[in-house]
């Protein structure tokens, strides 16, 4: 059972419904006991980086989440991508998860924000199972991005600067864009997460 | 960088996709759940709906076929028509719209783009204006493009942007139905006034249509309906002309 956690944060039906036509069992909860017993942890989220914080801090869910990502296959989409991170700054500085070094930032481009629309993927050449997605297009949405080392990051977008589309550390996975709403390509990107972390 | 978009536009009213939007005899194309999830499946890069629905009952169907679009639909997906307070954007963000459109409630009151602005993001609210021209300058016009506000419609992008608005869903009342291409003067002047992506609708009845307007200015997005409703031409048909026509898109 593969478990999203619930936070008040955006739209989880579409998440939801990309795992279920996989075929996997999926269920939408803030329950710590429910999240602990799933074999997969999917974080999503549309808002700012400090609401969700204190959305996370209100259910309780912020100790329970760090403990979780330490455990079983962890995935964060869009702003919950974000949030496995250290610090945010979006409305001030704020203290993420801390799953993944590095830090969210506004994105610092000539180009007009949000950044919003279909961009295209670059695949670092250490992580060969991304490979196929190689200068294929995904949706994203967001005005801030994650700055951290190259070693996390799986692949990367270009507006005109260079912006993290998917990282990972160890069984963490993080994804920028919107891989629900980026058509056959963003449903095998999810897919590939889950074979990626199936023997783990 | 960011590709030029292809988004079939389609019209809902009491529940059926139509043909048309203010005359009389509206023919019935079929379901909108099952035409968004084809056209998603064909390669478009985002879907609109636009609610032309004249009953309460029709406009609680539109919510109930939202959210079984969002089951169903893998692209981005917007719905407007007969949004006019923050309840009615609420209940469509709710039932899985990714962006809300509004129209004459946002000309009636400016708030409403700001206060759904704030409360969902920029990203999700989208301004559309339907504009003809008078003279040199255009005009916002609403109740379907038939009364004349008076307002400048370049003024307007600008005072939507400025108060929050994400996008700009742009249809020339002059091209539109006339399927001899989209609007490129009306489609230049609002790129050039505003710094948020706009989409261009009205006028385009071939495939080359789409690659002149992308070429002619910098718009984000072309929207279309007949063309791709009356079978004429696939949206991989549009992309592949697109394409050949060197206009950077996502490949369908």
């Amino acid at each position: 059972m593969i478990a999203i956690v619930d936070y008040g944060m955006g739209n989880t039906a579409s998440v939801s419904t990309a795992f279920t036509n996989l075929g996997y069992e999926v269920v939408i909860t803030d329950d710590i006991q429910l999240l602990e017993s799933a074999t997969h942890v999917i974080l999503p989220g549309v808002g700012s980086f400090k609401a969700a914080m204190e959305e996370i801090n209100d259910r309780n869910l912020n100790a329970a989440l760090r403990k979780l990502a330490k455990e079983k296959p962890f995935l964060g989409i869009c702003l919950g991508m974000q949030l496995l991170f250290e610090k945010g700054f979006e409305n001030g500085e704020t203290v993420g998860l801390e799953i993944i070094p590095g830090t969210i930032d506004k994105i610092e481009t000539p180009h007009i924000l949000p950044h919003i629309g279909w961009n295209k993927l670059q695949i670092s050449d250490k992580h060969p199972a991304f490979n196929r997605f190689e200068a294929k297009h995904v949706y994203f949405v967001h005005s801030y991005q994650a700055n951290t080392a190259e070693e996390n990051i799986v692949a990367t977008t270009d507006y005109g600067t260079k912006i993290p589309g998917i990282v990972r550390k160890g069984n963490v996975f993080g994804i920028q864009f919107h891989p629900e709403k980026s058509g056959e390509i963003g449903i095998e990107i999810i897919r590939t997460f889950m074979n990626e972390t199936a023997n783990r | 960088m960011i590709v030029k978009r292809i988004i079939p536009c389609l019209d809902v009213k009491e529940g059926k996709v139509v043909k048309g939007t203010n005359f009389v005899g509206l023919r019935e194309l079929g379901d909108p759940v099952e035409m968004a999830s084809a056209y998603s499946k064909a390669g478009a890069d985002e879907i609109v709906f636009l609610d032309i629905s004249a009953t309460n009952e029709g406009r609680q169907t539109m919510v109930d076929i939202v959210r079984a679009t969002a089951r169903e639909v893998f692209v981005p997906f917007t719905v407007g028509g007969g949004v006019r307070t923050i309840d009615d954007v609420t209940r469509l963000l709710q039932a899985g719209a990714d962006k809300v459109g509004m129209n004459s409630a946002a000309v009636v009151n400016p708030s409403l783009i700001t206060e759904a602005s704030a409360r969902f993001g920029a990203q999700c609210i989208v301004v559309a204006i339907d504009a003809k021209r008078f003279g040199d300058k255009w005009h916002v016009m609403t109740h379907g493009g038939s009364k004349d506000t008076g307002l400048d419609a370049i003024e307007w992008a600008k005072t939507a942007e400025k108060n929050g608005a994400g996008e700009i869903l742009l249809t020339s009342v002059d091209t539109d139905g006339v399927k001899d291409g989209f609007d490129t003067e009306l489609t230049s002047a609002v790129v050039e006034a505003v710094r948020i992506p706009v989409i261009a609708s009205g006028g385009c009845g071939k495939p080359e249509h789409f690659s002149d307007i992308f070429k002619a200015t910098d718009v984000s997005a072309g929207l279309a309906a007949s063309i791709f409703h009356e079978n004429t031409f696939t949206v991989g048909e549009v992309k592949r002309i697109c394409q050949q026509e060197g206009v950077d898109i996502r490949e369908a």
